[in-house]
């Protein structure tokens, strides 16, 4: 199904922010504002955190690469059907592979991008994680379900392996989901939506679980996630009969595409305030950098996919790469904290698995 | 005050100014105890309870077209967005509010007629 681009990436369209120090410049105050917030690092001092540090590693995040076949407009990894370039190859994959099985606490492997189905090692290495036992997530857009004839058997894959789906549907009309990813995305999701479905996704088999995320079509935060599930189930089902198991509500951080948007819609200033404003320090505990390591497509490790994408390494003396993995020197980090920070512990918190508090 | 000398009080932003809804919660600073109170109030009614958050938010973005608050519009338009309230439901709650309106102000062409009826032969 044909999907029109809402956008063209930041790097294709030659932006500032396309650079990374020019959005942490933006964030920081030093572009557009006077620095009129407390930083971040400063505020979680409140919460009793001097530093923030990681916990068990539990969740090891890849993201395989930054292709796709949606252009989103709120995307923070900037993906797009022109990223070809960053893409994960098969022995970076097997080094990840060896970490995986050589660390126990790892119960999870978290596939994100990019669609990563589009990489050409996806189903292969997908194999080799369920192989060894190990839980496998892969955040999934739906589209490339169906976006051609060789991903239209996604979902007999993914139920082979017990893959847990996670995708994103801001929305369940077409209006509104269309204007953030690119029109004919709603019906195109709904279609695929219906093929998970009829796999035995989203309904009563434990190991068959299709969750589903929302985040806000605009500069304002999420509602409380029980209310929005509560109400896109009731929708999806009477108007499309679609179940799914949970939805996760996101708040977008402002980085990347979604700062594109906020800085030309002259929402940027307020949408901080907003974030720093419903700053709630219960949040702090349980942020998912905590227990996670975020690899990208080149191989190098990330507190999370947010700081991945503003090229935040991990903060160790060594071991910022897959070639340098040390699980003891990755336990005594302090993570690297800055601005957009404040997306996460916003009103109940947002992480990869929607609220937090 | 005719709604043209509001608009124009707010383009020259010097009347209406958004950033003074933030500031409503200063009104407890100069009578506390009833401050207090509304502002409980309002807490209260706003909760989920026989009626949703949501179906609220879609009365009070009517009520506030109806009563014609700048404040309350921006509020309750941020709301019913952030409880996922579609468009077209949000145009219709505003159309209710007009309907409403518009019939209140109709139903006086029912005294209208008997007034003319009374003094006409
Ligand atoms: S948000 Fe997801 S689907 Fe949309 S462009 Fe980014 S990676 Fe692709
Ligand atoms: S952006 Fe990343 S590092 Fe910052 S709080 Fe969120 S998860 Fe942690």
């Amino acid at each position: 199904m044909a999907i029109k681009q809402k956008t063209k990436s930041l790097k294709a369209r030659g932006e500032d922010l396309s650079n990374t120090f020019f959005q942490l410049d933006v964030l920081n105050g030093k572009q557009v504002t006077d620095a009129k917030f407390t930083p971040f690092a400063k505020k979680i001092g409140e919460a009793g955190f001097t530093t923030l540090t990681p916990t068990t590693l539990e969740i090891f995040q890849l993201n395989i690469g930054k292709l796709c076949n949606q252009t989103c407009t709120h995307c923070h990894v900037d993906a797009g059907p022109d990223r070809k370039e960053e893409n994960m190859d098969k022995a970076t994959l097997e080094k990840c592979l060896k970490i995986i099985a050589s660390v126990p606490s790892i119960h999870t492997v978290d596939i994100t991008g990019g669609a990563p189905e589009m990489n050409a090692h996806f189903r292969w290495f997908v194999e080799e994680c369920s192989k060894l036992g190990k839980k496998v997530i892969n955040r999934c857009n739906l589209t490339i379900i169906v976006a051609n004839k060789k991903y239209f058997d996604l979902p007999e894959f993914f139920a082979k392996h017990k893959v847990h789906i996670i995708s994103s549907l801001p929305y369940f009309s077409e209006g509104k989901t269309d204007s953030q990813r690119g029109d004919g995305v709603f019906q195109a999701s709904i279609k695929a939506l219906k093929m998970l479905n009829e796999v035995g996704y989203g309904k009563e088999d434990p190991d068959l679980v299709l969750d589903l995320v929302y985040n806000p079509n605009g500069a304002f935060l999420p509602d409380d996630q029980a209310s929005l599930e509560k109400l896109f189930k009731r929708k999806l089902s009477t108007k499309f009969g679609i179940s799914f198991n949970m939805l996760f509500a996101i708040t977008n951080l402002p980085i990347s595409r979604f700062l594109d948007y906020l800085l030309q819609s002259g929402n940027y200033e307020e949408y901080m305030e907003k974030l720093v404003n419903a700053y709630n320090p219960m949040t702090v505990q349980g942020l998912m950098c905590r227990n996670t390591i975020s690899v990208s497509w080149d191989g190098y490790l990330h507190d999370c996919d947010f700081n991945q994408m503003l090229e935040l390494k991990v903060a160790t003396n060594g071991s910022q790469h897959l070639d340098d993995f040390d699980l003891e020197k990755l336990k005594n980090r302090n993570i690297v904290l800055n601005q957009h920070c404040y997306g996460c512990t916003a009103g109940a918190g947002s992480s990869c698995g929607g609220e937090i508090a | 005050m005719t709604n043209n000398v509001n608009l124009r009080k707010m383009a020259d932003n010097s009347y209406f100014k958004p950033e003074d809804l933030k500031k409503f919660g200063d009104i407890t600073k100069w009578q506390e105890t009833l401050g207090k109170k509304f502002f409980e109030y309002y807490g209260e009614v706003f909760k989920e309870g026989a009626l949703t958050a949501r179906e609220k938010a879609l009365i009070a973005l009517a009520v506030s077209h109806a009563v014609q608050c700048p404040y309350c519009i921006d509020a309750y338009t941020n709301t019913c967005v952030t409880k996922g309230a579609e468009e077209e439901e949000m145009m219709e709650a505003v159309h209710v509010a007009a309907a409403i309106k518009s019939g209140a102000t109709l139903v006086y062409g029912v005294q209208m007629m008997n007034h003319n009826n009374k003094i006409s032969m």
